[in-house]
């Protein structure tokens, strides 16, 4: 009836693998009523195969926009890339032609959305729409398809995917749907699977059962997985590295275990005492004061200046740069974009 | 927090809501019911925090309507002070009601988009004209506003014009408008970002000691839940499986159902994922409509035996641990209870 799974551990992989994305200084606006809003502004960051990347921020920092960006679904208009690069196997995204971008983004890399029911089409079986991307793209036949379908539910574990094959997504439950999503996003076998909060609206032992599954196909098929969260417990359980998204930018990126043990951005460390601890019965909770920046007029300097407790008088003119962070032991690679790195690892 | 006393606030006693499931759309026929509360006990201690818990549908929020009203039970006792107010109406219900006043989750929909902030505050005092008379009440809104961190000159804003926090802040101070005891707090910061959630919750605890408040805190995040409560009742499909304080039910549970949901919440240290043990429940919630027979959660239990199909495990000290003094003697619906550790 239930099974104890061992943790989702990962061996830590000796040789750094080439980058899979590497997404380079991106820009993003939407022009709206009141103005322009600056939803990214400036955003690096890269995975690599078997790689699993948490974008971790709060709502409104900028983690979906990326994602539409690199899949190539922005709203346009009112979005628009500004500048950037969004590299895929060395390839800039951007500089294609979107009936390329078209083909990249059946079968070179995949989203999973956080409402499954209004990603999947109501009015077809969840057999026809795992069936499309077969016929598809592959050009397959109807028959042959229909077998691929049922071989992915059974992949992502749906019971009695025979007979479920030719139902409609309302008749399954919440996670089911999110395991039909993962099998849509798996079917053609990308390299790189992009999940936007895929358990955020699911209870917690369903969210457990769907991050299992997730977990296990990205180590068997080698996938890099960039997975969008604002939950720092599920980013603890999963992720190999953090970028820690504040408004529009990366401010922290690290090796997961380095930044638990001593963040480097005050914001990171504000947002790791702020959640209370189901391990611990705390005190009071520390609040980070204020709220995150009007997009349509970020505070100069660094955007987090009006919410630090550590901010001096540069904060408010200079914005500070995605700095190499250094220290004795550290063996891969960890940035933070404060002026003041040194003295908040120091605590 | 507030030191609880011994005295209880609320007695909840086999507390049930069935809804009636109909068929037919001229001629309506019962062909059933929604089992949504189906038999519930607790009690809440004068100044003190109650956690309940549990994944969604399992009945939370109808118990929550049933405490402030808004929902009629269909059988048992909800006894304020030692009266049964579910048998109240008229004046003497309108006197209780006041006592017991509801937060909700969503500060987006829970506030009428077209009233001011200091309409929608001072709403309350329409009903109970005594607590605040016409002249005070600007006054009383804009001190309610000032408890719990707004600014007073913001009470002819409406709604839209506040950040999410914001708003739940203005729902917490419409919630004390009438200065009630009892506060039931129905999943209160579930749909705020983490900084601001901290906010809300310490304000909650701020207010509690100042006002000697007693809370009923609502929520499927079992973290805040044991961050904010004294004690902790944990509920599956209609019904608590088990309940008892904090260091109980948190360190030493004994129902399985509360050992797979606390191995499953995600804990924020990553040197936790090598050597912990995770229960991985398989299958879904059964029905509320049609739920199995006996034990409630046997259909994913790893441990369910012949026995579970057939008795209803009640919920008490369970016979294995009557008489001992520690901390695993405490109610669970378990017949097999035993202790187990799975939080890190
Ligand atoms: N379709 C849109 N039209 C206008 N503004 C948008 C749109 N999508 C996103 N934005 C803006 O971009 C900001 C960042 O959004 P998003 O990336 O979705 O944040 P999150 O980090 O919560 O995923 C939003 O706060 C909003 O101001
Ligand atoms: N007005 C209603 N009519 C019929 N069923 C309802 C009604 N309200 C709630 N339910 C059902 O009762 C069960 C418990 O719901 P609820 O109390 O909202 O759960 P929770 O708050 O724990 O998520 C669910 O199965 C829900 O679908
Ligand atoms: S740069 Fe200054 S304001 Fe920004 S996080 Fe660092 S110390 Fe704070
Ligand atoms: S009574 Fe039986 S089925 Fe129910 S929780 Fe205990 S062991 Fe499991
Ligand atoms: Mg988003
Ligand atoms: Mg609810």
């Amino acid at each position: 009836m239930a099974s104890t799974a061992s943790p989702l551990s990962k061996e830590p992989t000796a040789p750094p693998a080439p980058l899979l994305l590497e997404v380079r200084d991106l820009h993003v606006e939407f022009r709206t009523r009141d103005g322009i809003a600056k939803a990214v502004n400036g955003v690096d960051y890269g995975v690599r195969a078997g790689e699993t990347l948490a974008v971790l921020g709060e709502s409104g920092s900028g983690k979906s926009v990326t994602a539409q960006a690199i899949m190539g679904i922005l709203d346009v208009p009112p979005g628009r890339i500004t500048s950037g690069e969004i590299l895929f196997h060395g390839q800039d995204l951007l500089k294609l032609k979107e009936e390329e971008r078209r083909r990249i983004r059946g079968s070179g890399m995949a989203m999973i959305f956080q409402d499954a029911l209004s990603s999947l089409n109501p009015v077809l079986s969840v057999g026809d729409q795992l069936g499309e991307m077969f016929t598809v793209h592959r050009g397959m036949s109807r028959k042959d398809a229909r077998a691929k379908a049922v071989e992915l539910m059974d992949r992502v574990r749906i019971p009695a995917a025979r007979e479920r094959v030719t139902q409609y997504p309302h008749q399954f439950s919440g996670g089911m749907r999110q395991r039909i999503m993962i099998a849509m996003a798996m079917a053609l076998e990308p390299s790189l699977i992009i999940a936007d909060e895929p358990t955020t609206a699911l209870d917690v032992t369903v969210q457990a059962q769907v991050m299992d599954l997730l977990a296990e196909l990205q180590r068997e098929l080698n996938m890099g997985l960039i997975l969008i969260t604002h939950d720092l417990g599920v980013v603890a359980d999963v992720a190999d590295t953090i970028a820690v998204m504040y408004a529009g930018r990366i401010v922290e990126k690290a090796p997961v275990h380095e930044i638990y043990k001593a963040p480097a951005h005050p914001y990171t460390k504000g947002l790791l005492e702020s959640i209370p601890r189901l391990d611990q019965k705390g005190q009071d909770l520390y609040a980070i004061k204020g709220l995150p920046p009007n997009l349509l007029n970020i505070p100069p300097g660094c955007a987090f200046n009006p919410r630090c407790p550590m901010a001096q008088d540069i904060c408010r003119t200079d914005v500070p740069p995605l700095a190499k962070v250094t220290y004795e032991g550290l063996t891969a690679e960890r940035r933070s974009a404060c002026h003041f790195w040194k003295e908040t690892l120091r605590g | 927090m507030a030191e609880p006393t011994a005295e209880p606030i609320l007695e909840v006693r086999g507390l049930v809501k069935h809804y009636p499931l109909t068929q037919g759309i001229v001629i309506k026929r019962q062909i059933g019911a929604v089992k949504a509360v189906d038999g519930v006990d607790f009690d809440l201690g004068s100044g003190e925090t109650l956690g309940i818990v549990g994944e969604s549908g399992c009945g939370k929020s109808t118990v929550a309507k049933m405490l402030v009203n808004l929902e009629r039970p269909t059988a048992g006792e909800i006894r304020y002070k030692g009266e049964d107010i579910t048998r109240l109406s008229g004046r003497a219900l309108k006197a209780v009601r006041r006592n017991i006043q509801m937060v909700f989750q969503d500060p987006y929909t829970s506030l009428n988009p077209r009233m001011t902030v200091g309409d929608i505050i001072g709403e309350p005092y329409e009903i109970h004209p005594e607590v605040a008379p016409k002249g005070s009440r600007r006054q009383k809104v804009q001190d309610l506003l000032d408890v719990v961190g707004l600014n007073p000159e913001y009470i002819n804003r409406y709604p839209h014009q506040f950040s999410g926090g914001q708003r739940q802040r203005i729902g917490i101070a419409r919630g004390l408008a009438l200065r009630p005891e009892v506060i039931v707090a129905d999943e209160p910061v579930s749909a705020l970002d983490v900084s601001v959630q901290a906010q809300v919750v310490n304000l909650l605890e701020r207010l509690q000691s100042e006002f000697r408040l007693s809370y009923v805190f609502i929520a499927h995040d079992l973290s805040i839940v044991r961050h904010i409560s004294d004690r902790v009742g944990v509920m599956y499909l209609g019904r608590i499986v088990e309940v008892g304080s904090d260091a109980e039910i948190y360190e030493h549970p004994t129902h399985p159902y509360t050992q797979a949901l606390l191995s499953a919440v995600p804990v924020p240290d990553p040197g936790a994922r090598e050597h912990r043990e995770r229960i991985i429940l398989s299958g879904d919630v059964p029905s509320p409509a049609n739920p199995p027979s006996g034990c409630r959660f046997r259909t994913r239990c790893w441990k369910a035996r012949e026995r579970c199909a057939l008795e209803v495990p009640e919920l008490a000290v369970p016979a294995e641990f009557r008489g001992l003094s520690g901390p695993a003697a405490h109610d669970s619906a378990c017949h097999f209870a035993e202790e187990k550790h799975v939080v890190p």
